[in-house]
C-alpha cells in the first residue's frame, strides 16, 4: 500500500508542450507513471512523448478517465491551471510551479474548501510511491520502496534524507513534497493522517523548516492522534530573524514566531525525536522500526 | 519588495487615506524650504526601509529653522543601522489625541488575508501582539467576495475605538485592504493612526509591502523599486545573478541548490562548530555559468575564510556543476579560499571525474564536507 498515488493512478500533465512540463512528463512516463493525457489551451489534439493533449482539464478527465493532475504552469497563469483542475474535477491536483501570487493561492484555497480535491503544493517537488508512480520533478532513482514514510517542505533536502535512508536500507512507502509557500493544499497534519492511515508504513520522517506555525500543528496532532512513530527534522536554526530563506514561507517573523526552537521543542513535547543532522534523524527512525 | 514611507503615503492619498502635508528632500536647504512651505511644527525622517527608526535618531522633531537645519544635519548621511541615509521626508507634525493601528496581511495560517485595528497604536505593534494578543481585534477576508463594509465597522467597534471617530477609521481600513487587494499587497499597515482633536484621522506613517511574486503583474509599483534599499552590496549583486542570498556573519561560505538543503548546510557548519557567512541557494537546474557567478559571489565576501558547495541533483546535474566549478577556478592563478565540494544525485558519478580535484578537495557525504570546509575555516581565520 501507500499513500496517494500508486500504478493505477491516471495522470493528466497540464502544461505538458511546455519546456518543464515536456521533460518532466517524460521523466514520469519512464519511471513508469501513468500518464493518459496533456491539457494546454489551444493544444488539444496534439499528440506529446505518445500522450493526447487536450484543450481543457475537464475534456482530458473525461476522455481518459484520469483521477490526477500535475500543474507545471508558469506562475502568472498557475493560479487558474489549478482552479481548473479543482473545477474538473479531479481527485489530485499537485502544483510544482514556484512563484505563484500569494493572493491566487488565497482565492484557490477558498476553493478547496468547497470541493473534494486535495491539491499538494504548490512550490513543491511532487509525490512519489517508488516503484510504482511519481508524480513531479523528483528523480525516481534516489529512492526505494520500503516501509517509512517521508513528508517534507523542501525538495532537495527530502532527496538527502532519503539517501541517508537508503544507505541504512530503509525504503520508502511514498514521499511527500508539501511545497514551501505560506500558502499550501496540503500540510503536515494532512499528509501525517494519510500516513498514520496506511498499513505499509511503519514510521514517518517529518522534514519542516522555519516559519509559520505548521510544524507546531503536527505536533500537536501527532501527540493527540498517531500511533505511528515520527522523527523529525527542522532546518533553518541559524536563519537570521526577517530575512526570507529562499522559500517564500522560510522567514522567522521579527516578533520571533516560526522559529526552529519553536519547532523543535513542540516537537520534543509530542515525544518526537528531532535529529540535528539527516543522519541523526536515520538513526532515530532506525530505532523507530 | 518593501515601498519607501513617502512612495507608500503617496498611494494611500491616491486612494483618500489622509496624510499629512510633506514633501522629500535631499538637502538641508531643501529641507528648510519645505518645512517653510509645510510650516512648523515638522517632522524630519529618514528614508530607509528599517524598523525603529525614530529610536534610532533617524527621525526628528522641529519646532523652527534651527532644529529644522540641525535635524537635517544630523539625519541626511547618517548611516542607519547600516543604511545610508540620502533622502528625508519633511512633513507637518500632527497634534493628536490619540493613536491607533490599522493593518492588513496574509494570515498564512488560515490561508486568507485578514485586517486588523487597535487602540493600541504608536508603538511596536508585534509587541503589542506578543504581551496582549486580544488587544488587536482581527477580522479575516474572504478574498472571493472582499472586505464587506460591516466587517470593518465590526473590527473598529470591538477594537473600542471611540465612536466620533469610528465611521473615519472604518473607512480608511476598508480603503486599505482595497489598496493591499488590488495592488498585491503581503503588508499593509498605517502606525499610527493619529486622532486629531477635532476628530479627523490622519496617516502619520505607511507600510506598504508588495508580494515580489506579484510585480509582474503591477509595473506601476515595480518601477518605484529602489535598487539601492538593500544595504548589502553583496545582496545587490545577488539581485543581478538571480540568486536566493542572504549574508550572515561567519567565514564559512555556503553554496547549494534548493531552500531547505542550504539551510541544513548552514546549520550542520553551526553545528560542527563552525560559522556560516551566507546563504546561497543556485536554484533548480543551475548551469555553469550560474555555478560559476555563485563562486564569485562568495569569493567576494571578505569575511569568507573556505567554501562549501552542496550540490544534491534532481533536475541540476553533477556534470554541469562540475564544469562550472572547475571554469569558475581555472581563471585564478591561485584559488582565494579552499572550496569543499559534495556532489551527489543526478550524474553525481560523471561530476566527480570531471571535478579538478587539484582546485577543489572533495567530500563524499553532506557531514563530511561540512567538516572539511569548518576546519580550512580555523586554519584560514
Amino acid at each position: 500500500m501507500s499513500v496517494l498515488v500508486d500504478d493505477d493512478t491516471r495522470v493528466i500533465v497540464q502544461g505538458i508542450t511546455g519546456g518543464e512540463g515536456n521533460f518532466h512528463a517524460e521523466q514520469m512516463i519512464e519511471y513508469g507513471t501513468d500518464v493518459v493525457a496533456g491539457a494546454v489551451p489551444g493544444k488539444g489534439g496534439q499528440e506529446v512523448h505518445g500522450v493526447p493533449v487536450y484543450d481543457t482539464v475537464e475534456q482530458a478527465a473525461r476522455e481518459e478517465d484520469a483521477d490526477a493532475s500535475v500543474v507545471f504552469v508558469p506562475p502568472a497563469f498557475a493560479g487558474d491551471a489549478v482552479f481548473e483542475a479543482l473545477d474538473a474535477p479531479i481527485d489530485l491536483a499537485v502544483a510544482i510551479t514556484e512563484g505563484i501570487p500569494t493572493q491566487d493561492m488565497a482565492t484557490v484555497n477558498k476553493r478547496l474548501g468547497e470541493v473534494d480535491t486535495r491539491l499538494i503544493g504548490p512550490n513543491c517537488p511532487g509525490i512519489i510511491t517508488p516503484g510504482e508512480a511519481k508524480l513531479g520533478i523528483l528523480p525516481g532513482n534516489i529512492f526505494s520502496a520500503g516501509s517509512v514514510g517521508l513528508v517534507s517542505r523542501s525538495g532537495t533536502l527530502t532527496y538527502q534524507v532519503v539517501d541517508t535512508l537508503n544507505d541504512r536500507g530503509m525504503g520508502q512507502t511514498t514521499a511527500i513534497g508539501i511545497g514551501g509557500d505560506p500558502i499550501i493544499g496540503t500540510d503536515f497534519v494532512d499528509a501525517l493522517e494519510l500516513f498514520e492511515a496506511d498499513e505499509d508504513t511503519e514510521a514517518v520522517v517529518m522534514c519542516g523548516e522555519i516559519g509559520g506555525e505548521d510544524e507546531e500543528e503536527a505536533a500537536k496532532y501527532i501527540g493527540e492522534h498517531m500511533d505511528t512513530p515520527v522523527a523529525g527534522f527542522i532546518a533553518g536554526r541559524t536563519a537570521p530573524p526577517g530575512k526570507r530563506m529562499g522559500h517564500a514561507g522560510a522567514i522567522v517573523s521579527g516578533s520571533g514566531t516560526g522559529t526552529a526552537e519553536s519547532k523543535i521543542d513542540a516537537l520534543n513535547d509530542a515525544g518526537v525525536p528531532v535529529g540535528d543532522t539527516p543522519g541523526e534523524v536515520a538513526d532515530h527512525i532506525e530505532d523507530l522500526l | 519588495m518593501k515601498l519607501h514611507e513617502y512612495q507608500a503615503k503617496q498611494v494611500f492619498a491616491d486612494a483618500g487615506i489622509p496624510t499629512p502635508a510633506a514633501e522629500l528632500a535631499e538637502s538641508v536647504d531643501e529641507v528648510l524650504a519645505v518645512a517653510e512651505e509645510v510650516g512648523y511644527p515638522v517632522a524630519v525622517k529618514a528614508q530607509v526601509q528599517v524598523g525603529g527608526r525614530g529610536k534610532a535618531g533617524g527621525i526628528k522633531l522641529a519646532e523652527g529653522e534651527d532644529e529644522a537645519r540641525e535635524a537635517a544635519e544630523d539625519i541626511l548621511g547618517m548611516d542607519l543601522k547600516g543604511f545610508h541615509v540620502d533622502r528625508v521626508l519633511v512633513e507637518e507634525a500632527v497634534d493628536f489625541t490619540n493613536e491607533l493601528y490599522v493593518g492588513v496581511t496574509m494570515d498564512r495560517g488560515e490561508g486568507k488575508p485578514v485586517t486588523m485595528v487597535s487602540t493600541r497604536g504608536g508603538v511596536n505593534i508585534e509587541e503589542v501582539a506578543d504581551e496582549d494578543p486580544d488587544a488587536i481585534v482581527r477580522e479575516h477576508v474572504d478574498p472571493a467576495f472582499g472586505m464587506h463594509p460591516y466587517q470593518a465597522r465590526k473590527a473598529v467597534y470591538e477594537a473600542g475605538v471611540d465612536r466620533a471617530i469610528a465611521n473615519g477609521v472604518a473607512s480608511v481600513l476598508q480603503t486599505l485592504y482595497t489598496l493591499w487587494d488590488e495592488r498585491d499587497g503581503s503588508d499593509a499597515e498605517i502606525n499610527p493612526l493619529m486622532v486629531t482633536a477635532d476628530d479627523e484621522v490622519i496617516a502619520a506613517d505607511a507600510v506598504m509591502n508588495i508580494d515580489e511574486d506579484a510585480l509582474f503583474r503591477r509595473p506601476e509599483l515595480a518601477e518605484m523599486e529602489d535598487e539601492s534599499a538593500s544595504g548589502d552590496e553583496l545582496e545587490r549583486k545577488a539581485d543581478e545573478y538571480g540568486f536566493d542570498y542572504v549574508r550572515l556573519d561567519g567565514d564559512v561560505g555556503i553554496i547549494g541548490n534548493g531552500a531547505g538543503l542550504v539551510m541544513t548546510t548552514l546549520d550542520l557548519v553551526d553545528h560542527y562548530g563552525g560559522s556560516p557567512a551566507n546563504f546561497l541557494d543556485v536554484g533548480g537546474g543551475a548551469k555553469a555559468d550560474r555555478t560559476a557567478n555563485a563562486l564569485d559571489m562568495v569569493f567576494s565576501d571578505d569575511n569568507v575564510d573556505s567554501v562549501v558547495f552542496n550540490i544534491f541533483g534532481g533536475i541540476t546535474r553533477g556534470d554541469e556543476v562540475a564544469n562550472g566549478i572547475n571554469q569558475a577556478l581555472e581563471q585564478f592563478d591561485e584559488i582565494p579560499k579552499p572550496v569543499v565540494v559534495r556532489l551527489a544525485g543526478t550524474n553525481w558519478e560523471e561530476g566527480l571525474e570531471i571535478l579538478n580535484e587539484d582546485l577543489v578537495t572533495v567530500e563524499e557525504t553532506l557531514e563530511d564536507a561540512v567538516q572539511r570546509a569548518v576546519e580550512y575555516a580555523e586554519v584560514e581565520a
